[in-house]
């Protein structure tokens, strides 16, 4: 590893953050789906669903933070993906820099991109009347499992990039991540579900990711699904970190 | 032999799955003269620049760049080359100013700004220089594109295919841009499928061919390989360049970009 690792880093992350603050579209689109998910269900659905708490938007909100994340790293491996194809990767693994920085830049990237995009799905909730008690720790709390929950899923977006062979490609495999927290204890309790289906939806990690961060908000203990939820995203991490590395060996040698 | 060449290449091979691409390729490039690799689309051209950029490993044989292996030593390579691709590798979304000093900034040099102004100077983009990359036309991106390629001066600088898709105005600019980092000492391996352009630039030319160097030369033994000329009188016709350039104006651009060049000329006179 060169000595240049976090110089290098810095300037290539500097130069992707341009690429949002210019086109802050990103952000927005990004922002927009689980915002509209957010006014259709507590406006439209809630009424009908009986989730045994007294505020369906404060229900629902931790569910709505997963969507907006899957959704926000599509455009991580689509940036990836275009300077796969423009040629420019290739350019700064032809100079002397430290070469993984390239990929480190982009996943800097994406967690900032993803906050900005959760600070705006947090502030429309306020506005709809989410209220938590929560301290200062469980906020932390909160923050440091959606970060881990990012980074998990950044490098899923590095893997879909990096292979791609064409743009849709490169942001389709987001998907069935965004469809994921329907299947789940985010938008209803997981009791009315049948057998089978209930069984997938209390073991995927959606579930535990949701119901650890709204006991956080609720101020209540929260249990063992704290620790499920994070041996899913440090699981996740892991795996889709070390395949990210395998196709990027493949892409550059 | 091989202490003089910047280049070195011997037996190279690659193959892509069942296509075996280059089956022992073979050249030494003097320091400070303009190499042309001379191909067909798909002969291999390409490969043989990424290998050498370290992009690609090559399946067996040698390849030397600035003294240094590019296999076992990939970072003394890096430090002392630059690759300027088959599409200009741009930034779209950063002016032109930004992608100059980007890269600046990432081969660790001091003042990137003086650097980028100076080049953009230089390659007569000052006026668009904050503009957005992806309104540039073709011939700007190229030049930006070897404007960033010669960021630190190094030594070896590989050009694949640098004219492809340019107007003749804008190819003429890129060939007077690589005649004058030639004879500022720099080697420059150019890659190109314009036979005319290698006759105008090269020093020496390799033809690749199914995976091999089969003619290696200057540009006059080359054509010793010929019968000797024959003399013919023929009526001289201008090509559709010479009507071309002669009716546009071999340096006449339009409006704002012509006096770009004149700004350029300017600056040249003073150097």
């Amino acid at each position: 590893m060169s000595s240049h690792f976090f110089g290098d880093t810095a300037v290539l992350t500097g130069r992707s953050l341009r690429h949002i603050t210019r086109s802050l579209d990103t952000i927005i689109t990004t922002a927009i789906m689980p915002v509209a998910f957010m006014l259709l269900f507590v406006y439209v659905l809630g009424g009908a669903i009986d989730t045994g708490s007294d505020s369906y938007v404060n229900y629902l909100l931790p569910g709505i933070l997963l969507i907006t994340i899957a959704s926000g790293i599509a455009y991580t491996a689509y940036r990836l993906f275009l300077d796969m194809q423009s040629g420019i990767f290739e350019r700064f693994q032809s100079m002397p820099i430290a070469r993984s920085s390239v990929l480190w830049a982009h996943v800097l990237t994406s967690l900032v991109a993803n906050l900005i995009s959760l600070v705006v799905v947090v502030l429309v909730a306020l506005i709809m009347g989410f209220r938590s008690g929560a301290g200062v720790l469980a906020w932390l709390a909160v923050a440091g499992i959606l970060i881990l929950f990012t980074l998990a899923l950044t490098w899923l977006a590095v893997i879909a990039g990096l292979s791609a062979k064409t743009v849709d490609g490169a942001s389709a495999f987001s998907y069935p991540l965004i469809l994921l927290p329907f299947i789940s204890s985010a938008f209803v309790p997981t009791d009315t579900m049948p057998g089978p289906v209930r069984a997938f939806a209390e073991h995927q990690p959606v579930t535990s990711i949701v119901n650890a961060i709204r006991d956080l908000f609720a101020q209540q203990p929260v249990g063992t699904d704290i620790w499920i939820a994070l041996a899913w995203c440090v699981g996740t991490l892991v795996v889709a970190y070390s395949f990210a590395m395998v196709v990027y060996r493949r892409r550059i040698s | 032999m091989t202490t003089d060449s910047a280049i070195h290449v011997q037996g190279l091979e690659k193959s892509y799955k069942d296509l075996h691409v280059l089956r022992g390729v073979d050249f030494d490039v003097a320091r400070g003269s303009i190499f042309a690799l001379l191909g067909s689309n798909g002969a291999g051209k390409t490969t043989i620049v990424n290998i050498l950029s370290t992009l690609l490993k090559a399946d067996a044989g040698t390849a030397s760049v600035n003294g240094s292996d590019v296999a076992m030593q990939a970072a003394n390579v890096r430090e002392s080359i630059s690759l300027t691709g088959q599409f200009a590798a741009v930034d779209g979304i950063l002016s032109g100013r930004e992608n100059l000093v980007l890269v600046a900034r990432l081969r660790h040099l001091e003042s990137p700004g003086t650097i980028a102004d100076d080049l953009l100077d230089r390659f007569s983009l000052t006026d668009a220089s904050a503009r957005k990359v992806s309104t540039y036309s073709g011939g700007m991106r190229r030049r930006l594109d070897i404007a960033m390629s010669l960021i630190g001066n190094p030594p070896v600088i590989f050009l694949d295919e640098p004219t492809a898709g340019l107007d003749p105005q804008a190819r003429l600019e890129v060939w007077q841009t690589v005649r004058k980092l030639a004879e500022n000492g720099t080697t420059v391996l150019l890659t190109t499928q314009y036979l005319d352009e290698a006759e105008q630039l090269a020093d020496r030319i390799a033809i690749l061919h199914e995976g091999r160097i089969i003619v290696n030369g200057t540009l006059a033994e080359l054509k010793q390989l010929l019968p000797p000329a024959k003399v013919e009188y023929v009526e001289k016709q201008p090509t559709l360049e010479n009507v071309f350039l002669a009716i546009v104006g071999a340096d006449g651009r339009n409006g704002a970009a012509g006096s770009d060049r004149a700004s350029a000329r300017t600056s040249e006179e003073q150097r």
